[in-house]
């Protein structure tokens, strides 16, 4: 294609967004509104997966040594539960640390306890795969010199249950909002395509080939994308700073934390501006088909 | 130079619009293509630009086999081929020069060379004063003028018209007529379907008859023949 072909294509293309004012700002709304939706979903959605990865990683089995296992005896215990699959790591702390930790969390009155100590030796294991976690206790709990092997049973298979349906739930609408979104953009692009109906034609008639014809419109869909996307994209940003300055303090030392600002935005962003690019040249790509024939 | 031999078109309807028409049309021929409504002149016509596809048959265009051409094809048939409609199928937000300029525009002509080919065409067609205005503010026959200008830009070899003049009063169609005269006269071959029967019993040249999808009457300085 020579280059003052694409230089028309280019001046068509603005031209058009121009000429067509009100086709143009009903095209531009559809995008915005329904990607300033899929942009709050994405980031609701965002930060639910990343509480749900921190609830998931902050789950760990507990291992209570057997009294009578000697330093060895517990030096095999660790070295057996290592070499399982699917374990990620391995975490030992004696009874002694273990005190101390209550007696921090509890108060100096528990340090009484520190004549004669009724804890346990302890090891504590993450499985690679959070959700693993019910089966790696079980493979542990059979092993030798285990005392007890503790891993929130019941409570962590219903919050596994609740985190998988509503990240299920989230991705089905998501989907189903970009769709909704594809098809409104396309069926604008359809209106203007057809109120240029003629012009087509005539193009066709005087020996234009296809993608000269389809080229404008495609870029046309284009910068509606673009055009509605720039809305969105500057909403989500703005509220989402405020969102985190507001709600991330409160988090602090929590186990689970909402994502930084950064490069969070900028993801968001970038995949908006992409839908709204790709929702329009489909869009419009699959309009301008259909005029072809002529 | 275009050459139709056993074509038949049938519509997806069940009409069948041309039914076994051979005919062969020489560079340089002025032919009329006469007949009533329905009779298959519009399909006849459509045929020659691929607007529409024959159903069986084959069919010659400066050497291009149409019934073997591939639709990515077609375009660079249309370059060779003007085409002239009733209802002139200007751009309305277009002014002259642009509308002209379109047709070298579309086929990715060198910017240099567009503007003197348009201004030349122009002047041709006499339009050469009124580049700035818009289809609207011009006749009935200065938009065809400008329509006319637009088919022989590319300076096709075959000019192709349906009813020229079928929107204009008898004066301007004679002038009209006169432009697609001096167009023929530069060796363009000129194939127009009209009821115009004044033109044709005046302007003597070979007069091609289809009725029923078939050719009925084929004379070089024929008349129009039907009676009303």
């Amino acid at each position: 294609m020579k280059s003052s072909t694409v230089g028309r294509h280019i001046r068509e293309s603005v031209k058009s967004i121009g000429r067509n004012g009100w086709m143009t700002f009903a095209s531009v709304s559809a995008v915005t509104v329904t990607l300033l939706l899929v942009g709050v979903f994405m980031v609701i959605m965002m930060n639910l997966n990343k509480v749900a990865d921190d609830l998931e990683n902050d789950v760990e089995i507990k291992v209570l040594i057997d009294l009578q296992a000697d330093a060895t005896a517990e030096e095999t215990l660790q070295q057996q539960i290592k070499g399982m699959p699917g374990v990620e790591s391995i975490k030992y702390s004696s009874k002694e640390h273990e005190l101390n930790g209550l007696i921090k969390d509890f108060g100096d009155d528990l340090s009484l306890f520190k004549q004669s100590n009724p804890l346990r030796n302890v090891l504590y294991v993450k499985a690679e795969n959070p959700q693993q976690t019910a089966k790696v206790a079980k493979k542990i709990d059979a092993l030798d010199n285990t005392y007890e092997v503790l891993y929130g049973k019941g409570k962590i298979e219903k919050l596994f249950h609740f985190l998988n349906v509503s990240r299920n739930v989230g991705i089905v609408l998501i989907i189903a909002l970009l769709l909704t979104a594809t098809f409104l953009i396309s069926n604008t692009i359809k209106i203007t395509i057809t109120a240029r109906r003629k012009e087509i034609e005539i193009m066709k008639l005087v020996g234009a080939t296809n993608w000269f014809v389809r080229i404008p419109f495609v870029l046309e869909g284009m910068w509606l994308g673009l055009l509605g996307s720039i809305i969105p994209m500057t909403a989500v940003s703005i509220l989402y700073a405020q969102l985190h300055k507001a709600v991330a303090p409160r988090l602090q030392g929590e186990i689970f934390q909402i994502l930084d600002v950064m490069p969070f935005i900028f993801e968001i962003d970038l995949l908006i501006l992409l839908m709204g690019v790709v929702i329009g040249v489909w869009g419009s790509f699959m309009s301008v088909r259909k005029f072809l024939k002529v | 130079m275009i050459e139709m031999k056993n074509v038949y078109k049938k519509y997806p309807n069940g009409v069948v619009a041309i039914n076994g028409l051979n005919i062969k049309i020489n560079q340089g021929e002025f032919v009329y293509i006469v007949g009533p409504s329905g009779a298959g002149k519009s399909t006849f016509i459509k045929m020659m630009y691929r607007e529409e596809k024959a159903t069986s048959g084959e069919i010659f265009v400066n050497g291009m086999n149409l019934s073997t051409l591939k639709n990515k094809e077609v375009p660079y048939l249309r370059r060779q081929i003007g085409v002239v409609f009733q209802d002139f199928k200007l751009l309305p937000r277009l002014n002259v020069y642009e509308n002209v300029a379109f047709a070298l525009e579309v086929i990715e002509e060198n910017p240099s060379k567009i503007r003197k080919r348009v201004m030349d065409v122009l002047d041709l067609v006499g339009l050469k004063s009124k580049v700035r205005m818009f289809p609207d503010e011009l006749s009935g026959g200065e938009q065809q003028r400008v329509s006319i200008a637009r088919s022989i830009i590319n300076v096709p070899k075959v000019v192709i018209a349906d009813e020229p003049t079928g929107n204009l009063d008898p004066d301007t169609s004679w002038e009209i007529m006169k432009l697609f005269e001096e167009i023929n006269a530069r060796g363009t071959t000129i194939i127009m379907a009209t009821h115009n029967r004044e033109i044709v019993n005046n302007m003597r040249r070979r007069v091609i008859a289809i009725e029923g999808g078939l050719i009925v009457r084929d004379e070089h300085g024929g008349d129009y023949g039907y009676e009303i």
